[in-house]
This record gives C-alpha cells, structure tokens and sequence, in this order.
C-alpha cells in the first residue's frame, strides 16, 4: 500500500489534498464536511483584522467550454466577513476534534508590523500547525493596500514574512501571487523572509466576461463589475510553470512548494508533485464538485504510486524537475515525424486542415479506391510540432515517431547558424 | 426506437392511444440536449455528412453555430443549401444519408443526431418568425410557371424568387406540400409541420400557389409555355401500379399512399378506419409508413409482404425496426397471387420466391393470410400521357444535366425525373438546381438580347 502521507513545511499530513483558503474554507460546518470526506487539512479562509470585511453581492463569474462544461470561475469575493474571535473560536474546536488534520491560519494586514505579529499571534494561539500569508488577492483588497499589492512588492513579501516567522514558533506559509512578471523574485523574498514554504498561485487577475446584453463585465453588481480572481482548470498551466520554476532556479531552490492552481484531479496533484511541490491546495475543484471530489484523488493518486512503485509522496517529489529546462538546453538535432495510422484513421480530416491552415502544408489527401479518403504525412515537410496529432480526435491515431538523425545533441549556443555561437575551441 | 400504444389480445386502443400514436416520432431536442449533442460533432474538414446530402447543407458549419449560440445562423446555413430543411430534418432517411458517413459512429459508436440538430435550428428560426430570412434579388419582371406545389416545385420557386422571379405555382390537391403533406407518416410531420413549412417559405413574397389545377385537365403545358418565361414540372407520379394479380379490385383492397393520405388529413386519427388482418404489399419506406400507422391505428395483425430478400429492401434498416419494434410482421421472399373473399377481401395467397441464376422465381409452396384490408406500396408511375411533348426516358421525363427536359425552357426535378430517387431531400435539391439554371438560362437571354 502506498503512503499518502506527507510533511510540507515541517507539517505532517495524513495525505497531500488541503482545501486551499477560499469560501470552502470560510466556516467549521463546510471543513468538518471537507474532513469527513477526507481531505487532509484545509487553509482557513483569510482571516483579517477586525472589523471584519462587508461582501458583494454577486460574486462569481464562470469561463465554460461550448458543452458547458466550467473551465475557471472569477471571484471578487473577499477575505472572510466574520468577526475573528468566530473563526478562531471555531478553528480551535476543530483542531479538538480532528486531531489528525491539518488547519493552517491564512491571515492578511495592511503593512504594519504591529498588525501583522499581533493578527497571527491570536491566531496561532488557536491551535493552527501554520500560518499561510495573504500576499495575493488580486481584487478589492489590494485596493486598501494588502493582498496583491504586498506580494507585487518583493520587499513587502520579506518584511511580512519575516514579521510573522519573528511572532510565532509554527510553520510559516507565504501565498503568492501570480500576477507578477517573474515568480522567482517573490518567492526568493519569501525565501529570504524566512517562510517555510511558499504557497502558490493564488487567483490570476482577469475579466471573466463580458454580459452582452447589458454591456457590464460579470459577475455583475448592480450594473457593473469589475476585475477578479482567475482560478480553475484553466490557470493549471500557469501554475505548472511557476511551480516548476521555484523548484529548479538556484535562487529558490529547497524552497518547499504547496501548490496550488486548477487541481482537479489525481494527476493534476502528481503533475504538480513531479515538478516539486510537497503537497496541493485545491479550492474550485470543490466549489464545482462538493469536498467528495478528494475520493478519487486519494484513490487515484494511490494507484498511480501503486502502478510505478513510489511508496511514497517523497519518492515522486520533483522528478520531473531535472528534465525541466531552459528552451537553450534543449536539443535542436531531434527529430520527429507525424504517423498516421490508416486503420485507425476515421477520415475527419481535422489533422489535414490544421496543418493546411494553419502549420506547414505536410498533409495528402488521396482518394481510396474503395471509396474515402487517405491521409499521409509528407515528411519532408512535417516539423513535427504536434499539432495534427492534438487535433485528431481519435486516441493514438496519430503518433510521433523519432527520427534517427544520427546526429549528436546539440543546443542553441552551439548551433552554427546562431550568430552568437560560443566558440566550441 | 419508438414503441407506439398497440392492439394486444386483451385491449383495444382508446381515441387517446391513437392521438399519442401520431404525436412526434422524435420529441424536438431541449435547448441542453442541442449543445451537448452538437458537441459530438468533430467539425470534420470537407466532411463525408455534407458530402452524402444531395442538398449539400454546410453540416459542420450548421452544428458549430448550434455550438456558438448563433441559432439563427445555423437555420441560415441550413435553408440556404435547402429551403425545406424543417421537413427534410423530419423525413430524410439521414441513417443511409448524413449520418450513415458520420465518422462519429467510428469513434463514439454512434452518430451525431444530425437530423434532430438540424430540426432544432429550424424549428427555433420558424417558431420565432419575424421577417424571412431570406432577400430577393432585384425584381426580373420574367414570371415563370411550376407545375406542383411538392418539395420540388416549391423549393424550384423560393428559389426562383430570390433569384428575382415571379412564380405561378399550379397544384391539382386543395393543400401545397405535396407528398411532404400527403404522402409521409403522420407522426413524422406532426402539428401540420408541411403547412407551417410552406408558409414560412412562400414568405419570400413573389410565389403564388393556384390549387384544383391540373396538368391535362385544366391546364396545359403548350399554354404554361406560351404564357411564362420558363416551366418547371414537379409532378411527381401520379398514376398507381397494379399488381395485376385476382382479386385486386376486391373492397378492402386499395392503395398505400391513399391510405397514408387518408390518414394525413384526418382531424380524428381514431376516425380512420382499420382492419383488423391488415396487409401491406412492397419493401420501400412508403410500405413501413403504412404498416406501422396501420398498428398505430389498432390493426390486430399487419404482415409487411416482401417479394424479395432482406437485401433488396429499400426501406431503411431503421424504418425495418421500427416496424418489427411495433409488432409488423415482415414476410420475405413472399409475392402476392391472389386476393379473395365475399364482398371484401378476406384472404391474400401468397406464392414463396427464391432467387433461381439471378432470377426471382417462385419456389412452388404457396401461404395464404387472412386479410381484411391490403395495401398496395408497389410503387408509382408517371401520368405520361399528359407529358407527351416531352422526351421520357425509362417512363419518365428526360432531363439534361441542367434539369432541362426536351423542351427549351422547360425544367423538370423530382420524382418525375430519370434520376428521381423517391427522396424529398433529392427533389428539394433538384428544385434548386433547375432554378439556378432557369435563371442563368433567362439571364443569358436578356444579356444576348440587350447586345
């Protein structure tokens, strides 16, 4: 039996699946019900100085694919609208009765050293095994000066960090934002501030959309709407790459990741586990699905270490990391070609108009003699980018096949026809 | 499939069972189940659906815009390719058409519902009515003259319309639609759908429809010709085959087609009467569309009779099912030698057949059925006395690749054509064509007078 457990910023958990701090995470009833159907741990919803924050009403705007189907959900929803001394009172009670789960205090203040170590004093004093910091809300609340606009300044996210790591003796979190030019920078700050781990993303700044008969973006107040948090399925590959990139740059290196960004399901997590991450915060995948989502991600998480012999999450952490390069290192002598397996074929011609359009023209239609049509791969022309063999709609259909070139590796740097070619003497 | 209310040993149907019985065979697709199954769809390039419709409806394109939300547009694409799409949707035959080739059936095992897709965007652009949705092209001042007010006549004047014509329409039956509104299953073109049909299309403005007129009676094709700039003949055929068999002229013994009118126009479907030991002579689509309303309308037993095999059988292997589904018996192999009784028929006997060298012969045994009613679905003939000026070619009327028959300026499309293959889809598309050629023919005419 493989090993769900984890320890992510020195904090044990019986499984790698927290509930990120969102509305899942807002009250004990909605945790209680996220523990029972086995989550970890969860994120508490931020929490703020008193008085509390007041809400909007609407709150979410969806991103759907043409079935319908929600690929991201935009949310100008705030930080948690309760009195603190709720929250913590119902924080310390959980911890009382669910002893084996994880509850970690995200917290959020304005930039004052005072507020910060006295905000996550009180809450530690709750009982959470760590504390997570707000740097990342991208909507409303960096309007006041928190959220976004501490993780967008790098000196911000030290000088936070190192406030609270100063105020408590239990693990620190610093959640960053996305919505910045290069992830290293805040999360080299955090590194420096002395966070345990950084968590990451948090939502991407964006539109949703736009209500065409009302001419307002949504979701809409009132009449009018404004930008939000971007989050979902959607926002995975973004947060793939930040992922990947605090686990590999020297600057970031060691840093423990939870992360976050558009899990869904179990090979969502190990994707993000494979890059470097210790562990996942998952918010809309719940928000879309309910807390029995996690089911299958334990399960299936589980039989994937089952299936490639990993007893454990450590055993898979970052594996992924060392083939994760920059496009220099990559080796410009490989070569693959379309293949289009005839028997497979089911003759759309998805494949064809693709490269036809829109690539390099690598494609033959010919007319069968027993009627329809035969596609091939003109190899001479074939890049081999992928694109026909993404757009079949049939499974395996279209393979790449490597090239034996015959030749060695060979990166930009080296290549003779790049005009600023190192010298290989 | 649907399972209609049947008679069984206990019961009888009420009116209520019968009116159910003629409601839609397919209920219309919801908004939901529209997108979700427009979401089958691959977008194939040059796509084997739109290949395999005679109209050529751009398929791919109508679905993505299903997809897209622009329901007004997939009706567009749909009727600009064939103005009778909202009947075609209901009557083709699209699991030997668009859907046969749909390579969705290779992935998912079945076909995109390309028929109930393209219902959905029709019927959503009709029900919404508003101006039509299609423009006519400056006025010509030529009129030009249709004989029959059928799936090819209307779609040869819509067409002709837009393209700037005037149009006489001249129809022998009191209703336009032709066998759209006489000759099909009730429950395929429930709610006066062929009426709504024809309305919805004459809205283009420039058509008019003279009924109680017929070819050879009170009218006459040398006059049609002398009067209008060009004619187009959808007649259709008009004249049943006999079976030539004893008995034939026996009460109880009648026409398919009659019968499905009859049914058709009956405000009372429970009013229509039925036999109890109903028989059904052919193997085309017509013969299912008897026999299974024949069951709808409570007939005990229907025999569907065959003279050949399975694999001559023109009726679709969906319309088969259907049948056997609702309790026809189909009887291959079986041609009718005679029909007898007192002052109706009573009995049919059959003689059994085999395929002797290529050759239907009879095998020598003979059954006998009890029949109280039997209908002829042998198929039609064209009336060709009235279309004597006119080159026929095998018992119909010539056509060249323009839809021109023999005679200058007279078209022909539809069943009354060499290549007319007893498909409102073919005959909407040989419509178009013949005005598309009319009206190249009158242009030419008016460029090399004006030289």
């Amino acid at each position: 039996m493989s090993d769900l457990g984890c320890i992510i910023g020195g904090i044990e958990s019986i499984n790698p699946f927290w509930l990120a701090s969102a509305p899942p995470s807002d009250k004990k009833y909605n945790v209680e019900r996220a523990f029972k159907a086995g989550w970890g741990g969860a994120v508490w919803k931020t929490l703020g100085v008193d008085p509390p924050v007041v809400n909007v009403t609407s709150r979410y705007g969806v991103h759907r694919t043409q079935d319908r189907r929600i690929i991201g959900i935009n949310n100008i929803e705030l930080i948690s609208d309760r009195p603190l001394d709720v929250n913590l009172r119902e924080i310390e009670e959980m911890r009382r009765e669910w002893p084996d789960r994880v509850i970690i205090g995200s917290i959020m203040a304005p930039m004052d050293e005072e507020a910060w170590k006295s905000l996550a004093i009180k809450v530690a004093n709750s009982g959470v095994q760590g504390i997570e910091l707000n740097l990342g809300c991208p909507h409303g609340m960096c309007e006041r000066g928190m959220g976004s606009a501490v993780g967008q300044d790098p000196e911000f996210v030290e000088q936070t960090t190192r406030w609270v790591r100063e105020a408590v003796n239990i693990p620190v979190f610093t959640k960053l934002t996305p919505n910045v030019t290069d992830i290293i920078v805040p999360a080299a700050a955090a590194k420096a501030g002395g966070a345990h781990a950084v968590s990451l993303i948090n939502t991407v700044n964006s539109v949703i959309g736009v209500d065409l008969d009302t001419m307002a973006p949504t979701p809409t107040v009132d009449g009018r709407g404004t930008h939000g948090g971007y989050c979902g399925e959607a926002v995975k590959p973004i947060a793939l790459h930040m992922t990947a990139e605090i686990a590999r740059q020297p600057e970031t290196q060691g840093l423990e990741i939870s992360a976050i960004g558009g899990i869904t399901t179990w090979r969502d997590a190990a994707e993000f586990i494979a890059l470097g991450a210790g562990a996942v915060q998952v918010c809309t995948a719940a928000m879309l699905y309910g807390f029995r989502i996690v089911e299958d991600m334990n399960e299936g998480l589980a039989a994937f270490m089952r299936d490639k012999g990993y007893r454990s999450i450590a055993d898979f952490k970052g594996k992924a990391t060392a083939q994760t390069v920059d496009w220099n290192e990559l080796n410009i002598n490989h070569d693959l070609k379309a293949r289009i397996d005839d028997e497979a074929c089911i003759e759309c011609g998805r494949c064809f108009i693709a490269c036809e359009d829109t690539a390099h023209q690598a494609i033959r239609i010919d007319a069968k003699p027993e009627g329809g049509r035969k596609f091939t791969v003109i190899d001479d022309e074939c890049v081999g980018c992928n694109l026909c063999m993404h757009v079949c709609p049939v499974k395996d259909c279209i393979t790449m096949e490597a090239v034996d070139t015959d030749r060695p590796y060979l990166t930009w740097p080296e290549h003779p026809k790049n005009p600023l070619r190192k010298a290989a003497e | 499939m649907k399972h209609f209310k049947i008679t069984t040993e206990n019961s009888r149907l009420s009116a209520r069972d019968i009116a159910d019985n003629f409601d839609d065979l397919h209920p219309p697709l919801d908004g939901a189940q529209a997108i979700v199954e427009a979401g089958r769809c691959l977008y194939c390039y040059d796509a084997p659906c739109m290949n395999a419709c005679p109209t050529r409806i751009d398929i791919p394109k109508f679905i993505h815009q299903i997809r897209s939300g622009n329901l007004d547009g997939s009706a567009q694409t749909i009727l600009s390719a064939n103005i009778m799409g909202g009947a075609c949707a209901r009557a083709c035959p699209t699991e030997v058409l668009c859907e046969e080739v749909c390579v969705v059936h290779h992935t998912e095992g079945a076909p995109v519902k390309i028929g109930e897709l393209q219902r959905h965007a029709v019927d959503h652009l009709m029900a919404k009515g508003g101006a039509h949705p299609f423009a006519r092209a400056p006025l010509s001042g030529c009129k030009l003259a249709v004989v029959g007010a059928g799936p090819a006549g209307l779609s040869f004047a819509h067409r002709a319309a837009m393209l700037g014509h005037d149009v006489v329409v001249y129809e022998a039956k009191p209703k336009p639609g032709g066998l759209n509104e006489y000759g099909l299953a009730a429950y395929k073109m429930a709610n006066d759908f062929a009426q709504a049909e024809v309305e919805f299309l004459l809205a283009i403005g420039g058509i008019s429809i003279e009924h109680g007129k017929v070819l050879g009676d009170n009218l006459s094709l040398g006059d049609l010709c002398t009067n209008y700039d060009a004619v187009f003949i959808g007649a259709g055929l008009t004249n049943a085959r006999g079976l030539g068999v004893d008995g034939e002229d026996l009460a109880g013994v009648g026409d398919a087609l009659e019968f499905i009118e009859t049914v058709r126009v009956a405000e009372d479907k429970s009013s229509v009467p039925v036999g109890d030991n109903v028989v059904v002579i052919g193997g085309g689509n017509t013969a299912i569309d008897a026999a299974v309303q024949a069951k709808c309308l409570g007939a005990r037993n229907v025999t569907l009779a065959y003279r050949r095999g399975p694999d001559a059988m023109t009726a679709t292997q969906w319309e088969r099912d259907l049948a056997t589904a609702n309790g026809v018996v189909v009887r291959y192999w079986a041609a009718p030698k005679t029909f007898s009784g007192g002052a109706r028929v009573e009995r049919a006997a059959f003689s059994t057949m085999r395929m002797d060298d290529g050759k239907l012969t009879p095998s020598g045994d003979s059954f006998e059925l009890p029949a109280d009613m039997v209908l002829k679905a042998i198929g039609q003939t064209l009336n060709s006395a009235i279309f004597s000026a006119l080159k026929l070619e095998g018992g119909k009327i010539a056509v060249d690749a323009h839809y021109q028959t023999s005679l200058p300026g007279v078209y022909a499309g539809g069943d009354c054509i060499k290549s007319g293959e007893d498909l409102t889809v073919q005959a909407v598309e040989d419509g178009k064509q013949a005005a598309i050629a009319a009206d190249n023919m009158l242009r030419a005419k008016r460029k090399g007078a004006g030289e």
